[in-house]
Formats: structure tokens, sequence, C-alpha cells
């Protein structure tokens, strides 16, 4: 078995380091498998810097007709697997056709990559950014090695963030007005606001707030809507009367959010929504949604 | 179904400890490991237990005290967890905050918000309303209720009150006393509405397991009330208002009862005596079907205690005019609640006037103005026949009496007796005779005409029939009893001053006059005897107001009392009346008026001719008047003669022998009194003695005659003993030989043949003669008149 192994590996090892690796920060990304695994964390106009070291087997020579690293941002869509589509594509050539004897490395440095979209895991497409170093080959296949890298990237304070405040209700059986302090909120912000029952003709049982991830791809016909509900948040128990009026205290935090994408290269669109919902006692369900804008927001020390 | 349901409860229960038990188990596992996050992942599992609404509030109390007690140990893990620094209690602040179900969530806020209180790191005010406000999410009562409980337990000792630690810079009173209202006008709104919630079917149940409730609610009251910094003036502005209108608003009749209650129970006395017009004005607000009278009443009663306690308290009573503004609470509560029934009204009056009575006690005008109300409240209305109100008033008319311990006083209030009009003729009866006891009992003296017209006022209901009441109801010894007793009260009618009493003698007689043929027997004697008195005191000061225009004199009270008797007469109550002239009659011997005792002679005379027909009667009735007579000395020869004579004659004239006999020899009296100037005409006497004997042997004929045997030889004896006297006394009709002559006859009478033996009349006899036996013997000038007769 050994044998075998040995027998198609590659004559060499490549890997790829950032300069500032030990530094950077990371963020835990969720792979397929269900594991988590760091990742390095870079944000757009930033600067790749790093090398790449190719090692050959001992004892063996790497016969190659080039070497090159490119930086690239692709789009997978599930249902159409193992089809990358790149938007951004960068090529640093390392190496002039020649033979490698011994270990050899060589510095890259991307400056100031646009690298406008962030790495996405989605349910029915994911957005991912790598580091694809090929060794081209005349006879044989090229030797690629991959390396992953997150990106997130950070929006200010949105300069208008308006309340979220509406009346609805079912004539003659609820009134209820809700209010949310914001419509844009940061990952790790704090949802408050309240419902203020106008009228209550029915009897309702509980309160909660969901908060729902929509994550639609493709489009025109092959458009796919994918909706997740990421929290469900208790606000009430029990019915309340005219009057009332319950806050809503709920923290983003525990929760696995991303920020709102729009279109993402006419690919993919995620979007978020609170959902309030008022079950009665006879478990029938009434709900609102209403649309939240989520940004990140830099990372203060 | 009702079993059914109360098992498949335990069970429910059980299935609730066992679940929070094994939740609390690996929260103590978590606990001893330092483990925050399932030390919080098992605290909301083992606290999610409490979301079940199967439990009753019975049950569900239990499993909320073990859940108490495990967020206790809960609550130390966090507080060494955030000294330790392994975790910032803000940070612990939030992350209680992530738990999806609201219930727990709000719990471990709470217990967190305990501990974030308690470091400082805040201001105590903010994290207080910050817990307050959350927990409006549990809008279920019973699960609401709990919770609020908990928040409140938990905050108790951490409220920034004055002189706690948690008082200062931002953090004052204000905001405990805020936190505080906040959590019960919200848990009353919970309380409250419970009531809704669920099957019509159900209801009374569910107002059985909200009177269970409501204690968490008052909790909250009590909390307020010790809290240091809650002076009168915080009380006066903020807390009693606002309570007040939570207690209004909330439209609920036990919620109302019981917060009132609440607020007079748990706030001190002299607050409630600061606010009394606020605290009053929310009364008549209240839902008609609250049971107002209660809740007043035991205000009225602490604050009597209080004005009780200390007499330095009293001025403050009248600076604030309690009594004013009690009255007019009152009125206007009863005014608003129109189903209010009347021995509500009434015990309400009987309440306030136990506390004027008690605060007020020297303000009769206060208690005039109680009963007034009283009045108004009942006028227009019949009778009462609610026999619960009838006793209210009872206790309303009996309260001034026991108080005071004088009806004198009571007898100022004006209204006293126009409430009494409102009660039936029995409870009515009953009121008089406990004012007559009351005066019985402390032995007042009734001093004046007027205070005597009203006293008769208010007892008239056993001075005279009352419209209605049919007769036969009557109980005879009742009816007794209560005229005895008011015979009795008449003897408590009296003033040193002759020409009062005669005006309060006149007052009664007015009124005993109206009683009927019934009452006059008992009620006419005292009168009677309590005009006697004056005469005689009269006649003790004769000396002393000669000359002057004396008003009063006996002649005058003579012509009264005949009137009076002559009432009698005509009852018919010929004997009892007879009893009475003769009394006069003496009287005015005493006073030498001798017209007027022959008045009263005569009256006799014709009453015994024309009214006494029993001969019973008639033997008592000449025996009195024989008795009188004897000791009348006013009379000159010509009246004395008339009178004796028609004794005489009346005696003889008695159905029976024996009785005719007797009463005779007891004329021959008439003829001799025993005095220095006494009239002593022996003929006569042995006039009537010997006719005596007539009679006595007649009476022996005509009993041999109609059984063949023996008449009673008693009367020989009996004669021969009045012989002696008379014979004793120096009579010089009455010889040694007359007697020796008669107790011959007896000697003879006793062996004849037909002569029944009669053991006592052989007694007698021997007795007698034992009698004069001893005389002889003692010597002297008796045995020497003794000595000729022989035995």
């Amino acid at each position: 078995m050994n044998f075998l192994v040995g027998a198609f590996k590659p004559p060499c090892n490549i890997s790829i380091t950032f300069a500032d690796g030990r530094t950077r920060k990371q963020a835990s990304v969720k792979k397929e498998n269900g594991q988590t695994a760091m990742v390095p964390l870079f944000q757009s106009q930033e600067n790749i810097v790093g090398e790449v070291c190719i090692e050959p087997v001992l004892g063996k020579k790497v016969e190659h007709n080039g070497v090159k690293i490119e930086l690239l941002g692709q789009i997978e869509l599930y249902f159409d697997r193992g089809n990358f589509y790149d938007f951004t594509s960068l090529v640093r050539e390392l190496d002039v056709p020649g033979e490698i004897y011994e270990r050899k490395t060589y510095p890259f440095e991307f400056s100031t990559v646009e690298m406008p979209y962030e790495s996405y895991n989605g349910v029915n497409i994911r957005l991912r950014y790598i580091l694809k170093v090929t060794i081209s080959r005349n006879f044989v296949s090229n030797i690629v090695e991959y390396q992953d890298f997150w990106v997130r990237n950070y929006t200010p304070l949105p300069p208008i963030n308006n309340s979220i405040k509406m009346e609805v209700g079912i004539e003659d059986c609820l009134h209820i007005e809700f209010e949310y302090s914001k419509s844009k909120y940061h990952l790790k912000d704090v949802i408050i606001g309240k419902i203020y029952f106008l009228l209550v003709r029915i009897k309702i049982k509980n309160m909660e707030l969901e908060i729902r991830r929509r994550e639609s791809t493709g489009s025109g016909s092959n458009t796919y809507v994918e909706t997740e509900t990421l929290a469900k948040y208790e606000l009430m128990d029990g019915a309340p009367v005219r009057g009332e009026s319950i806050p809503v205290r709920l923290f983003l935090s525990p929760y696995d959010l991303t920020p709102t994408y729009r279109n993402i290269n006419n690919k993919f669109s995620v979007k978020y929504y609170l959902n309030l919902v008022l079950v009665d006692e006879e478990d029938r369900r009434y709900f609102k949604q209403q649309e939240i804008t989520m940004y990140r927001l830099p990372e203060t020390l | 179904m009702l079993l059914d349901n109360a098992e498949d409860e335990e069970k429910w229960l059980a299935e609730g400890i066992a679940g929070l038990q094994q939740n609390a188990f690996y929260m103590h596992r978590a606990l001893d490991s330092n483990n925050l996050r399932d030390a919080l992942k098992y605290s909301a599992q083992m606290l999610s237990e409490l979301r079940t609404s199967r439990l009753s509030p019975h049950k569900y109390y239990e499993l909320y005290m073990r859940s108490f007690d495990e967020l206790r140990k809960l609550e130390m893990f966090f507080k060494e967890e955030t000294s330790r620094g392994s975790c910032s209690v803000i940070d612990l602040y939030e992350l209680v905050q992530h738990a999806g179900n609201i219930l727990p969530r709000l719990y471990l806020l709470c217990t967190v918000g305990s501990v974030y209180i308690k470091s400082k790191e805040a201001p105590a005010k903010d994290v207080l309303k910050d817990l307050v406000e959350m927990c409006r999410g549990i809008q279920n009562p019973v699960r609401g209720l709990f919770l609020r409980s908990y928040l409140s337990q938990v905050s108790r000792d951490k409220l920034p009150d004055i002189g706690s630690e948690y008082e200062g810079d931002a953090n004052t009173v204000n905001d405990a006393v805020e936190f505080v209202l906040q959590n019960f006008t919200e848990m009353n709104k919970l309380w409250v509405r419970m009531q809704h919630q669920g099957p019509v079917r159900e209801k009374e149940k569910r107002e059985k397991e909200r009177n269970e409730l409501r204690d968490l609610v008052g909790k909250n009251l009590h909390v307020l009330s010790q809290i240091e910094g809650v002076d009168l003036d915080m009380y006066k502005e903020t807390v009693l208002p606002r309570v007040l209108e939570q207690v209004v608003n909330c439209k609920d009749e036990l919620a109302q009862y019981y917060l009132m209650d609440c607020i007079i129970q748990v706030f001190p006395d002299e607050y409630h005596l600061q606010t009394l017009e606020t605290l009053l004005a929310a009364c008549p607000q209240l839902q008609p079907t609250v049971d107002i009278k209660t809740v007043l009443s035991q205000l009225m009663e602490r604050l009597s205690n209080y004005a009780v306690s200390s007499s330095e308290v009293l001025p403050e009573f009248l600076q604030v005019e309690a009594f004013a503004k009690l009255s007019n609470a009152i009125g206007k509560v009863i005014e608003a609640q129109v189903d209010m029934p009347i021995v509500g009204a009434i015990s309400l009056y009987v309440s306030l006037l136990t506390f004027t009575l008690r605060v007020h006690s020297d303000r009769l005008d206060y208690v005039d103005q109680v009963l007034g109300a009283c009045v108004r409240k009942l006028s227009g209305k019949a009778k009462l026949e609610d026999s619960k109100a009838t006793k209210q008033i009872v206790a309303l008319l009996s309260a001034p009496l026991e108080k005071y311990n004088d009806i004198v006083t009571a007898l100022k209030l004006s209204n006293y007796p126009r409430v009494m009009d409102h009660l039936d003729n029995g409870t009515n009866k009953v009121m008089a005779v406990v004012i007559i006891q009351s005066i019985m009992k402390n032995t007042t003296c009734i001093s004046t005409a007027d205070k005597v017209e009203a006293l008769f006022e208010l007892i008239k209901g056993l001075i005279k029939d009352m419209d209605g009441t049919p007769a036969d109801e009557l109980d005879e010894e009742d009816f007794k009893e209560e005229q005895n007793s008011v015979a009795r009260l008449i003897h408590m009618l009296f003033n040193e001053d002759p020409e009062e009493m005669m005006k309060i003698i006149c007052t009664v007689r007015r009124h005993i006059l109206q009683g009927g043929p019934t009452r006059l027997p008992f009620t006419v004697p005292p009168l009677i005897f309590s005009a006697l008195k004056l005469v005689r005191r009269l006649q003790g000061q004769d000396g002393d107001v000669a000359g002057e225009e004396v008003p009063v004199t006996p002649k005058k009270i003579f012509q009264l009392l005949n009137q009076t008797i002559e009432a009698l007469s005509s009852v018919p109550s010929p004997e009892l009346a007879l009893r009475l002239y003769l009394q006069c009659a003496e009287a005015a011997n005493d006073c030498d008026l001798e017209p007027v005792a022959y008045e009263f002679f005569t009256q006799a005379f014709i009453l015994y001719e024309e009214e006494i027909a029993d001969s019973k009667a008639q033997v008592t009735a000449i025996h009195l008047i024989i008795g009188t007579l004897q000791r009348m000395n006013i009379f000159g020869v010509e009246n004395r003669d008339t009178l004796t004579h028609k004794a005489t004659g009346y005696s003889a004239k008695l159905l029976k022998k024996p009785d005719q006999c007797r009463a005779v020899y007891a004329c021959s009296h008439l003829f001799w009194v025993d005095d220095q100037d006494g009239i002593k005409d022996g003929e006569r006497v042995l006039l009537c003695l010997k006719r005596a004997l007539r009679i006595a042997n007649a009476a022996q004929q005509m009993a041999s005659v109609t059984r063949g045997t023996g008449g009673p030889i008693t009367l020989f004896v009996e004669i021969l003993n009045k012989y002696l006297y008379f014979f004793e006394k120096g009579n010089p009709q009455i010889t040694g030989s007359v007697i020796q002559g008669l107790i011959e006859l007896i000697t003879t009478e006793m062996q004849s043949d037909n002569a029944t033996p009669d053991p006592s009349v052989d007694a007698f006899f021997a007795s007698t003669l034992r009698y004069i036996q001893f005389q002889k013997q003692k010597g002297g000038t008796m045995g020497e008149k003794y000595e000729p007769i022989k035995v």
C-alpha cells in the first residue's frame, strides 16, 4: 500500500506560507465535513505576501515548464459542483522552465488585492479565495497546491440607520406595533425593540423572534432560494392584553451570521430577516417578516 | 373528574420535580468543575420545568421553591466566577440572555442581575430597571407572578435605600421605590388578569387560586413599607398615589379589597393619618362589590388604636380633621355603592362610631353626627327586617352606652332615638332593656326632666304599645321582665331639688300613663313610691321652706297621685290601686293633711265596694284597710268614726264566717291605739270582740250543721289572744272573768264529742294558757292582774 501511495506521490512537497502567518488573524471556518478549521484572514486591498517552498522528494528532481502562483476568487454553485467561476484571478510567475533539485523558496507578493466579496460557505453556494501554485510539466500532470484563505470585508458604521417601526394586524383580531431600534446591524450587535399590543382578541400562547437567512442563488429560472432559521428567540410567554409592551433584546453574537450580500457577482444573494411570530393557543402562527441589513464592523481592539 | 385532575396534577408535579432534579444534578456537576457553559445550559434546562401550565398555583409554588434553592447555588457560583475574574459580570449578564426560552432566561437574568448589583459595576438602579422591564416578557399570570416574586426576592436586600450600600451617586431611594412600584404594578396586572383566562365554568376555582397568590402581590407593598427612605413625604407624594392608582384602575373586586387591606396593614398609622384624604378618596372609586366596610373598619380600628396608644398623637388627629374626613368618605362610599346592603352601611357607621368614641370621646357632637348620618341612610325605609342589620344597629346604639357608662351622655344625642325608631319592635325593646341595664349597672342617676323626657323617648318601646305589634306574640315572662326593668328605672330618676323632681315625676307620669292596662300595674307603683319619697322629703324640710312661695307642696303631689292611681283602678287593677291609695293615705297622714288622707280612704273604700269582688281579695283588702286606718292619727273624731264604722261594717260582711270573725276582731284595734294620745275606746273594743265571738259561734254551728263536726276552735283561741292583748293594755272593759269565761268555753268545746281534734289548735291553745301561767308567775303588776284568772 505504502508502495503504491509512494508511486503516485508527487515528486515534491509544496508549501505556501504567508509572510505574517504567525501574527495574522485567523478565521474559524466550518468545512464541508463539519469540522472547523482555522484559516488566515484577509480583507480587501491587503497585500498578500508570502513564499512558496518547493522541496523535491529526496533524490528526485522536478522538471518543469515554469512555476506560477495564482490568487483566485471563485464562486462554486453546488448544483454545478466542481465548476468554479473565477471572479478574480491574479498570476505571478515564480520560475522559468527548468529543474528543481533541492528545496527552493519563491517569495511572492500580490499588492493591494481587490477582493470585493467575502468568503462564504452557504447551503447552495460557496465563495472562496485560494492561492494556487502550479508547477507545469510537460508530459505528466501539473503539480498543483492550494492554500485557502478567508476574506472578510469591513464596513464602517452606516450613516443612516433608521429604526424599523410598523403597525400590523388582522382586523378586529390582533393589532400590534413593533419597533426595532435599527434596520442595520453589525454581527455582534443587539437587536433592541419592543412589541406593543394595540388590540388582542386572540389567545396568544407565546411570541418569538426568528432570525432567518435567505440565500438565493442562480438567476432566472435557475434560481434556488434556501431559507434557514438561525435563531428562535422566545420574547413572550403567555397572553398579553391591550396596552402591553414587550421588550426585545436579542444578542446576535451567539449566531453564525454573515453580512448581507446583495447580488454577489450576479450569482447569489444572502439576506437576513427578522421574523416576529405569534402563536395562539390553537398553534396557529401569525408572523411578520422584516429584512434587516447585516454588516461587518471593523473589529476594534 | 375532579379527583382525576388532582391525581394528574400530582403526577405532573412529580415529573416536574424529577426533571428539575436531574438537571440540577448536572448543573451541580458543572458548578463543581467550574464549567460555566454547562452550568448555564443545565440551569436553563432545569428552569424550563417552570414553563409548565398544568400545575395549580399551589403545586407550582412547590416547583418554584425547589428552583429557588437551586438558583441560590447558581448565584454563589456566579459570584465566585466573577470575583475570580474568569468571566466579567457584564459578560455574564449578556451570556445568560442568549437562552432561547424566555422564562429560564429571565430567571437567570435576575440571578445574574443580583450579582451584578452586588459587584457595583453598574448602578443598582440601572440593573433593577432593566430587570423589571425585561420581566414584561412573561405575560402568563402564574409564571409572571412567580418570576416577579423571584425578582422581588433577590433584589430586596439590594435596593438603593437610604443607608444601604447601594445608595449614593445616581442611585437614590427614589429608584428603589420606582422599582418596587413598577414590579408591584405589573404583578397586580397579571394577578387581576388571571381571572379572565381559562374557561368560564372554572371561574370559581380560578378565583380560589388567585386568592392563594395574593400574598405574592402584597409582598411588594410590604417591601415598600420596609424601605427606610420612604418617609411621610415620599409616601404621600409618590407611593400612595401610585399604589392607589393601580388599585383603582385594576377594577377588580378581589384585588381592590386585598390591596386596600394590605395598604392599611403594612404602612404605619401615622402615614395613614396624614394621608387620610388620599386614601379615603380612593374608596368610593372602588368596585361596587368590594367589601369596603371591612377595609374602612380596619382602618378606623387601626387609627383609633394609634390614637389611644399615645396622647401625643391626638392633636394630629384634630389637625388633619380625621373625623370629618372619615365621615365624609363613608358617606361617599355608601353613595357610590348603590347595592351595598343596609347592613354594610350600618356596620360602617358602627366602625366610625367606635373610632369616634375612642379618639374623640369628648366630642358628643361627632357621635351625634354619626348617628344622624345613619338616620339619613335609614330614613325612607321601612323598619329593618334584616336581622344582621338589626344587630349592627344594636351595636351602634350600645357603643356610646358602653363608652360613656352613662346614659345621660347618650341622652344628649338627639339622633339616638331616631336611630332606634328604625329597629323592629322586638329589637327596639331589647335595646331599651340594654339602656336600662346600663343605667342600673352604673347606678346612673337621671336628674332632670329633660333627660327623663329623652330617656323615655328612647325606651318608648317598653312604655307603650307600638303600632302593629300583635299582642299575642308577647311572651308573658319577657313582658314582666321588661316592665320590671322599667319599674326599676323609675327609681333611678332622682333630683335633690323638689321642684325638678316634681317635674320628673310629671314627665314619667305622662309617659307611663300611655302604657295601657297591661303595663300600668308594673309602672305605676314605682312612680307612686318615688313621689311619696319626695313627699317625705318635703315633709322633712318643712321648717326650712316655710313662708316662701313653695312651688311643690305635698298637697299637689297627692293630687297628682290620686289621679294616677285612678288610672290604675280603671285598668282594672283595683287591689293594687287600693294598696297605693292606702300608702298615700298614710303618707298624707304623716303630712298632716287630713282631707287628703280622708280622700284617699274614700277612694280605697269605693274601690273595695265597687271593684273588689273576689272574697279572698276582699279579706286581704279589708285587713290592709284596717291596718292602715289603725295607724292614722290625723283624723278628727267624726272622720275617724265614719271610716272605722265603714271598716267594721265591711268586715262583718265578708263572705265566710271565719274571715268575718278575724276581720272583726282586727277592727277592735281601730278603737285602741296603743299610743300616748291614741284613741282608747274600751267599750267599742269589747263590742268588736264580742261580735267576733258571736260570729265564731255562728261559724261553729254552721260547721256542725253542714258537716256534723265541730268548727274551727282556732277562732276562739285567736279571740282569746285578742282579749289577753287588750287585757294587758289595760282596757277596763276586758276583765279577768271575761277571759276566764272564754277559756272555759274553749275547753268545753274542745272536749265536746263532735270536736275535730286539731293538733295545731291544741298547741296554740296550750301555749296561750302557758302564757297566762307565765304572766301569773312573773308577779308584779301584770302577775296581780292575771291572778284572778284560773286555768
